[in-house]
């Protein structure tokens, strides 16, 4: 049996996985990368809209900066993030922007003078400053006071995952795909390695190494109906689950994106509507801003696609023969906008609904789109309770998100987290702490374990006609997590969906395959993944009946309030070992060092339930604001919420801005 | 009425001393608005349930399932089967190794590829993250984006004439991108260092100039344009040397 011996065993090719890897050679160290798939054709690739990040060289960006940026990221989270998180992401994103510019991501530049936009459904004329010719320009998104989200037309994941995919190369950093862990090889609270296999050959084989990171995406693949690439069944998160010691936080959390197309469920960008895009009902009518007066369909992700299930109880849908859409509206941007900034989802629209969309109206509705939970870690990526073991990206809850990401968020998110995690993941390999004597004993044993369950699923009686077989299960799950655990949710819904799935589970460990082979078999996979899908699903239904409030993206009709004083915590869930559910556990976000009190969230509705210490801190902040006038907003800051001594030492600078160099240059 | 589709698919798992290369027929009713994509899993689901083939974002971007259709290169993604006969085939792309059925690897040919043209910005320098980005003219960047929408799905491969007799071709996959970091202004590379990368048969010289790539890109990438430009200024850069020489 082969055992192979590394520093970092990255396991995922996307943007995050990626960063994280390069950061971690470029401190002199080995490491490996695992990838379902060839790198570049991770789900980071089909991202379309943009990066977040405070540049403002825009004419609408002007007077941004990270303190505007983290604002709104803890409100659009609706409270639910980590506020130092946030704040070290906000501090980060322009130095990841810079960083890809110079790698080769072709960002959409600032042209000097007059150019038209729709802004509001009318027709604007914006004049960008010469100064800020040639800088990186950003484009309008939800749940944003500046126009921040960097793009390359509507390609952004493309680019960015190109230029990080070359770099990978450029330093010579290996990446092995169609490889799969199966298992994370672990032993008293440390994490040594995982389990590969090779998905062509099928052989199983360890990787044993002083840290591993899990950079597998999100789960989205177990809704019926999803924007996520194939590959999204959060098999990472799945394995660290499985080891009984890790926790994952906030499984409930999940985004319906506004703007999927009806019915392929193929993503049409936010962009669409932060360049101008309207929503319009059955009667043709823009329906947003009689629900959100003031930001229409720029509202956070889980406010805008709430008002449209609304609108389409109210019988304002569109009946269609492949059920009930609305319609977004482009044809406002003109053809020239849309085949400049638009156009792949010019080519989605050509391909997949055979209409212009210059011309016509997009069939849309809000579909699963993002997981904002995943393996809980600390600020420095690093799980809590499992050592050694690291998580990045949308896999992880570190938790910049909270309940709802705003859109370009989760870009910004893969490459600043993986710029910080590499150098902590680096970090810790370096340390004391990260001292390990590998032990391939260990590693034979877990290899036995997962080749005796692939043996045990190929021994079993082929499905029977009509039995229950891998495929059948899993259409099962996907259509009780679409009716039960989707954008509003309830007590009944809920018990019935983690009972049903339950049930599922108990079948699915019992199925077996018809093509006995093990090596490059399709239905082998299907047939492993199955359960692990399913205990995500049970983590992610539990924890959404447990949590009897609402708070972004988790929206209760039986309890509409965000309730601050019971519920201002994050669902841990583990799994014991051979037990049959998760466990639920609870950790505290507390007010009391939050530089941003909870409040209103500015748009949505409001109806919240405060927490005791809210006022507190509230006043507390106000006092230090009070104290510290007129000595700069980096002081201010600093006194609110200490963050940059969390950081690597080569990322703690402040950030340049046109606007800082020319108040400089005046003075 | 619905149509009665047959659709022929090359099967072989090369791993399998007993499996030998061939076609299956699979039938299956043609459904509104079905794709490759739909009608596959459908085989899979159904029929076939160990059928290889590659789909991840199913969305026309990632470029992994590229394939036969039909007689053509293309993305089975979004190729709707209302745009093809009663009766069709579907084989996996040449050029690139199989790994079974449908399947074929294309990222270690990717990659030996990158690896081989080193398709990445060469730096004078490591970036000043805390400083402003370096500026770059709108249209510049425009035309940078144009030649990086490359999804490096194969098709140009396996439409390529020179590919399938001269093993070592880099195609216009490889071409396009020497075009695309000639272009971008941070890459410190002369024509001197490009011409080390395709000047010969294995590059830009091998090119017969068939451009079935031009005719068969998903991405539509200006590659007829691309590739007689790059051939000028790589003879350019040859008649310079031997002038010199």
């Amino acid at each position: 049996m082969r055992i192979e011996y590394t520093d970092v065993l990255v396991v995922g090719g996307g943007l995050a996985g990626l960063r994280t890897a390069v950061g971690a050679a470029r401190r002199g160290l080995r490491v490996e990368v695992l990838s379902l798939v060839p790198a570049k054709r991770s789900h980071s690739v089909a991202a379309q809209g943009g990066m977040q990040a405070s540049l403002g060289n825009a004419f609408k960006g002007m007077g941004d900066n990270e303190d505007v940026h983290f604002g709104d990221t803890v409100r659009g989270s609706d409270w639910g993030c980590d506020q130092l998180v946030a704040r070290m992401f906000a501090h980060m994103a322009p130095k990841a922007v810079r960083e890809l510019a110079a790698w080769g991501v072709p960002w959409n530049r600032v042209q000097r003078g007059a150019h038209e936009v729709v802004i509001n459904g009318e027709r604007v004329t914006l004049t960008e400053r010469d100064e800020a010719h040639g800088l990186i320009t950003a484009r309008d998104f939800g749940g944003t006071r500046k126009w921040r989200t960097c793009y390359t037309a509507d390609g952004t994941g493309h680019t960015m995952l190109y230029a990080l995919g070359d770099r990978t190369v450029a330093e010579g950093v290996p990446v092995r795909d169609r490889s799969e862990a199966m298992a994370l090889i672990h032993d008293d609270g440390r994490c040594q390695g995982a389990v590969v296999r090779d998905l062509e050959s099928g052989e199983l084989y360890a990787i044993l190494a002083a840290a591993t990171v899990i950079a597998t995406g999100g789960f989205g693949r177990i809704w019926g109906i999803s924007t996520n690439a194939l590959i999204n069944e959060g098999m990472g998160a799945a394995i660290a689950l499985e080891t009984g010691v890790a926790r994952l936080a906030n499984m409930e959390a999940v985004q319906f994106h506004p703007t999927a197309i009806v019915p392929a469920g193929i993503l049409v960008t936010e962009g669409c509507r932060g360049d101008g895009g309207l929503l319009r009902d059955a009667d043709g009518h823009r329906f947003m801003p009689d629900y959100e007066p003031e930001k229409a369909e720029l509202a956070s992700r889980d406010v805008v696609s709430r008002r449209m299930a609304e609108h389409m109880r109210r019988g304002k849908g569109v009946k269609s023969a492949v059920g009930e859409h609305l319609w977004l509206d482009i044809t406002v941007l003109g053809a020239a906008h849309i085949d400049r900034k638009l156009r792949e989802v010019k080519d989605i629209c050509r391909h997949f609904l055979g209409i212009d969309p210059a011309r016509e109206w997009i069939p849309v509705r809000p579909t699963q789109h993002y997981s904002m939970g995943g393996i809980r870690t600390d600020h420095r990526g690093e799980s809590r309770s499992l050592r050694g073991l690291f998580a990045v990206g949308e896999a992880a809850c570190w938790d910049l998100h909270g309940f709802n990401r705003l859109g370009g968020n989760s870009l910004a998110e893969t490459v600043v987290a993986g710029m910080l995690v590499g150098e902590y993941v680096a970090d810790f390999v370096e340390s004391q702490a990260g001292a390990l004597e590998f032990s391939p004993g260990l590693a034979r044993e877990f290899v036995g374990r997962e080749r005796a369950a692939l043996e045990s699923i190929a021994a079993r009686p082929a499905p029977a006609p009509g039995g229950d077989s891998a495929a059948s299960l899993r259409r099962e799950m996907e259509a009780t997590m679409t009716e039960h655990v989707g954008l509003f949710r309830n007590e009944s819904g809920l018990r019935s969906a983690v009972a049903r799935l339950a049930d599922l589970q108990a079948r699915a460990r019992r199925i077996g395959i018809a093509s006995r082979h093990l090596d490059a078999n399709p239905e082998l996979v299907a047939a492993y993944r199955l359960p692990r899908m399913l205990a995500l699903a049970l983590c992610a239904a539990q924890g959404a009946l447990e949590r009897r409030e609402s708070r972004g993206a988790h929206a209760r009709e039986d309890y509409p309030a965000r309730n601050d004083r019971d519920w201002l915590r994050r669902t841990l869930a583990w799994w014991p070992t051979g037990g049959a559910t998760p466990v639920l556990e609870y950790e505290p976000i507390t007010v009391e060092n939050m530089e941003l009190p909870p409040g209103f969230r500015g748009y949505g509705t409001r109806n919240i339930v405060e927490h005791p210490a809210t006022a507190l801190r509230e006043a507390e902040v106000e006092a230090i604001r009070a104290r510290l006038e007129g000595e700069g907003r980096a002081r201010l800051q600093a006194a609110l919420l200490d963050f940059r001594g969390c950081l690597p030492e080569r990322y703690r600078g402040d950030n340049d801005r046109l606007a800082d160099i020319e108040e400089g240059a005046q003075r | 009425m619905s149509r009665r589709l047959k659709i022929s698919v090359f099967r072989h798992n090369p791993r399998d001393p007993q499996s030998v290369p061939r076609l299956v027929d699979y039938e299956l009713d043609e459904q509104p608005g079905m794709t490759l994509f739909i009608a596959l899993n459908a085989i899979r689901d159904t029929q076939a349930p160990d059928l290889n083939f590659d789909f991840v974002c199913r969305a026309g971007v990632c470029g992994a399932c590229a394939m036969v259709v039909d007689g053509r290169p293309g993305l089975a993604c979004r190729t709707l089967t209302n745009t093809l006969p009663d009766a069709f085939s579907l084989y996996p792309l040449p050029v690139f190794r199989l790994v079974a059925d449908l399947s074929v690897d294309t990222g270690r040919w990717m990659r030996e590829l990158a690896e081989r043209l080193q398709t990445w910005v060469h730096l004078e320098a490591e970036p000043e993250l805390d400083r402003l980005e370096a500026r770059m003219e709108p249209a510049l960047a425009e035309g940078v984006y144009e030649l990086d929408r490359c999804i490096e799905c194969g098709c140009c491969i396996a439409a390529c004439a020179t590919a399938q007799m001269r093993e070592g071709f880099v195609g216009a996959v490889g071409l396009n991108k020497i075009a695309r970091f000639r272009l971008d202004p941070a890459d410190t590379r002369a024509d001197a260092d490009f011409y080390e990368l395709i000047g010969s048969d294995e590059g830009i010289f091998g090119c017969m100039s068939l451009l079935a790539c031009n005719d068969l890109c998903p991405k539509e990438l200006p590659l007829q344009t691309q590739l007689a430009w790059l051939r000028r200024k790589m003879a350019g850069q040859g008649i310079r040397w031997l002038r010199r020489r």
